[in-house]
């Protein structure tokens, strides 16, 4: 029988509570985990990894990405997003349905599953829209949509304005048992608006869109979820006000979960002075004391766990005028990196909490499989380089785009292989051409 | 000083000293501007661009009349019939441009940063004539030009600029440049033509109170309602707007009395600026017409000039 063993680790998974020097034993042929512990006898022609001074972790969870098949594969494709996916320390990801037909129906959903199991990298789970061509208008079909393997309902790109509709989907997403997932922005207030509105926006003649309208949304949310007696997702949380609606809903036991992307954590407005398109996502880059409002939600359980929104768009989109380009930048191949170096490594945010928001706490979200190493669990598997010293280039990504907001950040961690039910794909940190110590020896 | 810019992209990049060098060279091609003789052979051979998405006679006349003055070549793209409408993007349309051999462009667009965009792609100078609500750098040149020509400084003085801040590009050139100067600004008009942030953002004070800041301005500059970036639907509307935010005889009572009256036009007539003020003793609207010819020759000349040239050659080796 075909077994990889994983020599040697620091094994390390918050929901199971591990943390110790051991090896992993992996069926190959099931792909699943056979034991857990020290100094494991693999069987005669076993495969072995050597993971001295690196951290075994459950494989993370990207519960937000925009693969763009069908319809805008010039940007990305279910293929590049995977590889990308892997390349960024991922073992699944979530899709959403803003393609071009949308994520509305069934076949599209089967397409994507179809699409991802040809790639044979990440797992892909995708989303289905709320509502019919992600028009506001009339409920999808969630019921179909549920039973072709949607692992959540969302318009994400847009809010569902309509209340009525909200209130809708929320039922029927319960008696489905599933989450519905919004994106939140009061579109009749942010008017159209490219980036946050304050000093920077005032200073710039942009027009901004205040923090207001995503709160004013997550506040109505949390309201009818309460309603309908169901589980509501934030998406991309941005705002103080926000953090601290979902902290009050929480407290007072709502059914309510929301996400946090690393910019939001890190990039403030003042990046858009110089009209770089590269800053420019949806919701935008607020202030400081947002990112700290969302640093503290994560530390204190508000916010559940991080997602990249990764966007992938062309470079020649991304080269026109700033008002003029879409929104969004991509995540994965720096999501792990640049949390590490910017958060973990300073002190801001515990190694358990960083690890657990991208496995077991962005699995429990949305009911995903995964999330933990157990055995007789799936060989989805994320190994670390806490201290492998590389520097963004995204030249080198799996992904097709290259809208990236980290480029040229040095950076101190990195994932060095993604397991996908004990598929081994070298990361990031292994594709680096200079190791570690040489590196560190060399720069400056 | 030695100037060492190629590009004139807005004026919150430029020092105190770069302002006062561009006034200084305007107030010498005014001159030249009363010689029978108009013109200078400074820009010989050389090619400026003047690249309008965004319609404008006024400020595209005023910067082709600059370059000729200075003996340059100039050329024209407007956004209708070009192939600007046809689709392609900024960049190409530059590139396209520039392959013919050209020195500058003076762009005007509806987009914010669009100059800048241009800047981090061309070889060529780039002279920012208004990206969208951003800014006007050489109109709030020639504003200053005015003040200082008119008051004989622009230190310790108090300049209002009323109306539609939210949407006016001149307003924030205006405000950026004066406060280097080391005047006081004070923005006034309805609350929702006010963005929130802007007095934070700019370094200037704000107010809504339009007689309170006419009796201490000695310059009142009246902006445009902007009724083509969909302005009106920030007030309730043009009577109520005259009344309570429009400059008119009555109010100017209260005015200091040497106080002058300015407006970058086009006017809205008697909406933001009653007739009878345009038109009267204090008003200096037309001597800022005049001034911006001389305004502009001097920021091409320094932006394309010789000092301006040096650099870019520098920037070539150490690159
Ligand atoms: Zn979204």
């Amino acid at each position: 029988m075909p077994t990889l063993l994983l020599k040697n680790g620091r094994v390390f998974d918050p929901s199971s509570k591990l943390d110790k020097t051991a090896d992993i034993l992996i069926d190959l042929q099931s792909g699943t985990i056979e034991g857990i512990g020290k100094n494991l006898k693999p069987p005669p022609g076993a495969e072995m990894l050597d993971c001295s001074d690196l951290l075994v972790c459950p494989g993370f969870l990207d519960i937000h990405v925009h693969f763009r098949e069908p319809g805008f594969t010039a940007k990305e494709t279910i293929a590049s997003g995977s590889a990308a996916a892997v390349h960024g320390g991922f073992s699944t990801v979530v899709t959403m349905p803003n393609t071009d037909p949308p994520l509305d129906n069934s076949s599209a959903i089967a397409y994507q599953y179809l699409k991802a199991e040809q790639a044979g990298m990440a797992r892909v789970f995708p989303m289905g829209c709320i509502t019919k061509g992600r028009a506001g208008e009339e409920l999808a079909a969630l019921g179909l949509l549920a039973r072709a393997g949607a692992v959540g309902f969302t318009d994400d790109g847009a809010c569902v304005n309509s209340s009525f509709l909200v209130r809708s989907a929320l039922e029927y997403a319960r008696a489905l048992g599933k989450v519905v997932v919004e994106h939140c922005e009061d579109h009749d207030l942010s008017n159209g608006a490219v980036m946050h509105e304050g000093k920077v926006s005032a200073a710039l003649g942009i027009n901004g869109y205040p923090s207001a309208a995503e709160e004013i949304i997550v506040a109505r949310d949390i309201r009818l979820a309460k309603l309908a007696g169901a589980r509501i997702h934030v998406q991309h949380i941005s705002a103080k006000g926000s953090v601290s609606l979902v902290r009050e809903a929480k407290k007072k036991g709502a059914k309510v979960s929301a996400e946090v992307a690393p910019h939001h954590l890190l990039l403030t407005d003042e990046c858009c002075r110089d009209f770089d398109a590269n800053y420019k996502m949806n919701p935008p880059l607020r202030e400081p004391s947002d990112l700290d409002a969302c640093l503290e939600g994560l530390l204190d359980g508000t916010i559940d766990c991080f997602a990249s929104d990764h966007a992938p768009h062309t470079t020649e989109e991304k080269s026109q005028e700033f008002v003029e380009t879409p929104n969004g930048v991509i995540g994965l191949e720096t999501n792990i990196g640049v949390l590490l170096t910017h958060l973990v490594h300073k002190n801001k945010l515990p190694l358990k909490r960083f690890v657990d928001a991208w496995t077991a706490s962005a699995a429990r979200v949305l009911d995903l499989p995964g999330g933990s190493l157990k055995v007789g669990g799936p060989a989805d598997v994320t190994i670390l380089d806490l201290d492998l010293r590389w520097q963004v280039d995204p030249a080198r990504f799996k992904s097709k785009a290259r809208n990236c907001p980290f480029a040229g950040w040095k950076l101190k961690g990195a994932p060095v292989y993604t397991l996908v039910g004990g598929k081994v794909f070298p990361a990031i940190g292994a594709t680096m051409k200079v190791p570690a110590k040489q590196k560190s020896a060399r720069s400056r | 000083m030695a100037w060492t810019r190629k590009h004139l992209l807005d004026l919150e990049s430029l020092s105190k000293a770069e302002i006062v060098e561009i006034l200084d060279t305007a107030a010498s091609f005014k001159e030249v501007s009363g010689r029978s003789v108009k013109k200078v052979p400074a820009l010989r051979g050389r090619v400026v661009v003047n690249l309008f998405y965004e319609a404008s006679t006024r400020t595209s006349n005023s910067f082709a009349l600059a370059a000729k003055r200075l003996s340059a070549d100039t050329m024209s793209f407007s956004s209708s019939g070009s192939s600007v409408s046809k689709g392609e993007t900024l960049i190409d349309t530059a590139k396209n441009i520039e392959a013919m051999g050209v020195d500058a462009f003076v762009i005007r667009h509806s987009a914010p940063g669009a100059p800048h965009l241009l800047a981090r792609h061309t070889q060529c100078s780039v002279i920012n004539a208004g990206d969208g609500c951003h800014e006007h750098p050489t109109q709030g040149l020639l504003d200053i030009f005015t003040i200082r020509e008119k008051l004989g400084k622009v230190a310790g003085l108090t300049v209002a600029i009323l109306g539609d801040i939210r949407h006016s590009r001149v307003a924030r050139s205006n405000a950026h440049g004066l406060r280097k100067l080391g005047a006081r600004v004070i923005l006034a008009g309805p609350p929702t033509l006010v963005p929130p942030a802007i007095a934070a953002a700019l370094g200037v004070e704000v107010s809504h109170d339009i007689d309170a800041v006419v009796e201490q301005a000695d310059a009142l500059n009246c902006l445009r309602i902007q009724f083509e970036r969909k302005a009106g639907r920030f007030f309730p509307g043009v009577r109520e707007y005259a009344a309570i935010y429009g400059l008119n005889e009555d109010r100017m009572k209260r005015a200091k009395p040497g106080a002058i009256i300015m407006h970058p036009g086009p006017i809205n007539r008697g909406i933001e600026l009653t007739p009878e003020l345009a038109d009267g003793d204090r008003s200096v609207i037309l001597q800022q017409v005049s001034n911006g010819l001389a305004v502009r020759m001097a920021v091409l000349y320094l932006c394309m000039g010789v000092g301006a040239q040096s650099v870019a050659a520098r920037e070539e080796v150490e690159a």
